[in-house]
């Protein structure tokens, strides 16, 4: 059966069964693959999107659970928290760069609830998000430096 | 004696194949160039196998792997530093396999000498050497040498494809040459007209390039700088292009499971998987078994859905057994001994101590699984992967479905990291058969998270013993024993990199290596052999301070100083850094590491914080000097990374064994530093080598040793074994 998506602002037509994972959906179905494949276990953090702008992982939720808007890396150029991507050009963060896609998701989640997140509270939101190039320190200063950007913006 | 006999055969090697026979008739033919892989794949105006110049612009190529380390980034600096363009118009490629892209640096690093005590006339024969890396198409990615590679061959290349679009436009308006000049891409006339590289390429392709001499340093405008990578934008948008995000117009999906226990299958029944909807095929590849759907989450399912009969592994089934051999392997006769100077044998009056140390074995654990998209017709492959061995991978596909290697084509991608696991082939060769069995139907595959840690291709387990004397607070002997599964960076027995061959002056100084003869699959891993033998130096150099009554930073200085000045002065700047001789504060502590990696001596100090009983790791200092610091803002980024890796593994890292098996499949078994147990790092960039030095793996092996001595420092006790997450409270 083919099920309706609506997916960074516009509708996709997934025909896969419903028991497959969001994430599958996405790369093999709708060719949508800044969204990463890393455990399939929920321990890394790679396959990070928003559900109505909530930070889940998606290889945990199956296609027959999907209620509401799906935002993914790609569809968060067009949202206010692009602010995070120039940051994370600015501050020059990705090595490897395939757990970036979800480290953005994640902390443009964290910035949505909490516009000015302490370090203690960047550590918490961002801990399930492993990256083993080890972009840590850029990562925190680059969620730091959108934060501030985004309060001048008021 | 020993020192002597080793060297003296080496030398016989180098000097029969490329210095006292080679150089009158091998310089001239290995300095042939070889030919020019661009001019048939591209159909366009190359002027040489690193730039190519058409109407879309300037391509740089580089056969330099990406996997984070930014390559593609200062390798294009290089070039555009002479060429005269502008870093917005920059454009990378990954060039083919090639014999026009072997590795000069990584051949060179394969000699007797101490690199620390390279001189000019030693260099030239390691250059020599490293032209033979042509004859056997060397086209890899690793030991950090890509810059040392690099550093003169793309100035020359961007210089000579600038002087040829010279020349092309002196011949066009008939004016003579020097009185040209180039900015922007374009050639410059006396008047202030302007002519296009592009319009001046065809030209350029007919002439002979030019014979060229290389800017001066202080005239560089990208060299030196940090500049934005050219990957950046790309990763920070999901655009990034890694081989399991290639699609091709009627792809289907594959995954393999294959035998735990690294040996064949003696029977395998797929009934269940074949029934289940949009299976299409299952594959016996005789180690294991591959399933072919219509998506990856289906072939994963139907994977594990097999039920497969492993035959039994060819090794010790478990760690317990496997450690057996490999300390039997110490009390047996070395198998190599790299380093013997004065007699560690002669008894010395002075302070005796010994340790013995054990490492485990390890997991690269890069973020993207092994994954690799294939597609045959006909009489052809075309292969898309990640690897740092794309010659290697071209023949090892060919020869796994019966073609020559010019049948198969081979697009190098992204990796979403590698640490060394991609320059093994064994996932690219498994789409080849896959894409076999399937003529005209492109496979992507992609392997579980369990698959890729249980058939890595593990850094080896090892132990070790240590022997020192310390006479009137001076080092006077080291007598080290490392025993591993052994042959990747030399014959059996020398996996001695990062022992032998440290700036340390001990009068009686002796590294012996012995090899276990275990079938485990090794591989290498972020800084290879130093990875484990800068633990064992700077752990027992510790334990020697310690029981000589000295300041660990004096005692290593002491050693260093009188042997080799850049060396010293890293760890004179990291002591500066950190703070050294006011170190001792309330509930903290910290520890001193030094490390020679490739041409890069490294200094590390870790600072770790007992809390409540726990003990955080609160701060680092690495200092480290490259030579020539062509991207500070990459280098800082590699030696934090490098530092984190090493961390990560000295705190959490281990495979171990069971049945055969390892008992790690995924990340909640294999872990790894997080944001919150991330340390701040500071990193001094020094600049007083004299040749250029790799960044990519310098960081990682000072960092457990750091952090070992800083925790003994702070409680008492030596960690002569990781991961510290079974002694310490981490």
């Amino acid at each position: 059966m083919s099920r309706t998506l609506r997916i960074n602002g516009s509708n996709h037509e997934a025909d896969l069964p419903d028991d497959v994972p969001l994430l599958w959906v996405l790369r093999d179905a709708l060719g949508l693959t800044g969204t990463k494949y890393g455990c399939g276990v929920a321990a890394c953090g790679a396959c990070t999107v928003h559900i109505n702008g909530t930070a889940v992982r998606s290889c945990q939720v199956t296609l027959g659970e999907i209620e509401g808007e799906i935002t993914t890396i790609e569809g968060l150029v067009s949202s206010d928290m692009a602010i995070l991507q120039q940051s994370w050009i600015e501050h020059q963060v990705a090595q490897c760069g395939y757990c970036q896609s979800g480290q953005l998701m994640q902390a443009a989640s964290l910035l949505s609830d909490n516009p000015s997140p302490s370090d203690a509270e960047i550590d918490s939101a961002m801990n399930g998000n492993l990256c083993r190039c080890g972009t840590y320190p850029r990562i925190r200063s680059a969620i730091h430096d959108a934060a501030e950007k985004l309060a001048r913006q008021g | 004696m020993g020192r002597i006999k080793t060297i003296a055969r080496r030398s016989f090697l180098v000097g029969s194949a490329a210095v006292v026979g080679g150089v009158a008739f091998g310089a001239y033919k290995l300095r042939q160039t070889p030919e020019n892989p661009l001019i048939d794949d591209f159909g366009r105006a190359a002027l040489n196998a690193f730039v190519i110049i058409d109407q879309s612009g300037v391509t740089l190529i580089t056969p330099k792997a990406e996997m984070g380390q930014g390559v593609h980034t200062t390798w294009a600096a290089l070039i555009a530093e002479e060429l005269d363009v502008d870093w917005q118009d920059v454009k990378v490629l990954h060039g083919p396999p090639a014999k026009a892209y072997y590795n000069s640096a990584l051949m060179g690093m394969a000699l007797p000498f101490f690199d620390y005590r390279l001189t000019d006339f030693r260099q030239g024969i390691r250059e020599v050497m490293g032209d033979a890396a042509k004859f056997i198409n060397l086209q890899l990615t690793s030991g950090s040498t890509s810059m040392k590679d690099g550093y003169e061959r793309m100035r020359l290349a961007g210089a000579s494809a600038r002087e040829t679009l010279k020349r092309a436009a002196a011949n066009r308006l008939d004016i003579a040459i020097d009185r040209l000049s180039t900015a922007n891409g374009q050639v410059i006339t006396p008047d202030g007209s302007r002519l296009n590289y592009s319009d001046l390429a065809e030209d350029a392709a007919q002439l002979t390039p030019e014979k060229v001499e290389l800017r001066d340093p202080s005239a560089w405008r990208f060299l030196g700088k940090t500049m934005p990578r050219l990957d950046m934008e790309l990763k920070v948008t999901g655009k990034a292009e890694y081989a399991s995000d290639i699609i091709l117009s009627g792809m289907r999906f594959a995954t393999v499971r294959m035998n735990p226990r690294r040996s064949g299958m003696i029977s395998f029944d797929a009934k269940a998987a074949q029934k289940m909807p949009g299976v299409e095929k299952i594959i016996d590849l005789g180690e294991g078994i591959a399933v072919v759907a219509t998506n990856t989450w289906l072939a994963l399912q139907a994977a594990n859905a097999v039920t497969i009969k492993w035959q039994e592994a060819e090794y010790p089934a478990t760690t317990e057994l496997m450690l057996e051999d490999i300390r039997a392997a110490l009390d047996a006769e070395a198998d190599a001994v790299q380093r013997d100077d004065g007699n560690v044998e002669t008894a010395h009056q002075g302070i005796e101590i010994s340790a013995e140390y054990e490492l485990p074995w390890l997991a690269h654990a890069s973020m993207e699984p092994m994954s690799a998209v294939a597609q045959l017709d006909g009489d052809t492959l075309e292969i898309w992967c990640g690897n740092q061995i794309p010659s290697v991978t071209q023949k090892d596909c060919a020869e796994a479905i019966g073609f020559e290697p010019e049948q198969v084509t081979v697009n190098s991608t992204l990796m979403g990291g590698s640490f060394g696991r991609r320059a093994h082939t064994d996932y690219s060769v498994q789409a080849a058969r896959i894409a076999a069995e399937m003529p005209g139907v492109p496979i992507k595959l992609i392997w579980s998270r369990e698959e890729d840690f249980r058939r890595d291709y593990y850094r080896t387990a090892l132990a070790a013993k240590f022997k020192g004397v310390v006479q009137n607070r001076a080092g006077l002997t080291l007598d080290g024993k490392i025993a591993a599964v052994s042959g990747l960076t030399g014959p059996k027995g020398r996996h001695l990199l990062g022992a032998y061959d440290q700036p340390y002056g001990f009068p009686n100084f002796r590294i012996a290596g012995h090899a276990a003869d275990l079938d485990v699959p090794i591989g290498y891993w972020r800084s290879v052999d130093n990875s484990h033998n800068c633990f064992f130096m700077e752990s027992f150099i510790d334990e020697m301070a310690f029981a000589g009554g000295v300041d660990p930073f004096e005692f290593r200085w002491n050693l260093i100083s009188k042997e080799h000045q850049p060396s010293a002065n890293v760890l004179e700047a990291v002591a500066e850094m950190s703070d050294w001789q006011n170190r001792k504060r309330s509930g903290s502590a910290q520890g001193i590491a030094f490390g020679y990696f490739g041409s890069t001596p490294v200094a590390t100090v870790c600072e770790v914080t007992e809390q409540d009983g726990d003990i955080r790791i609160t701060k680092l200092w690495v200092a480290c000097d490259v030579g020539t610091a062509l991207d500070p803002g990459n280098i800082e980024a590699q030696i934090t990374g490098g530092s984190l890796f090493g961390l990560s593994a000295a705190i959490w890292g281990e495979i171990t064994f069971r049945d055969g098996e390892a008992e790690q499949s995924n990340f909640p078994d294999f872990q790894s530093l997080r944001m919150e147990n991330a340390p701040d790092i500071d990193v001094k960039i020094m600049e007083n080598m004299p040749y250029l030095g790799g960044v990519g793996e310098a960081g990682t092996p000072t960092a457990a040793p750091a952090l070992t001595n800083a925790l003994f420092a702070l409680t008492g006790q030596r960690a002569r074994k990781l991961p510290l997450y079974h002694q310490f409270n981490l």
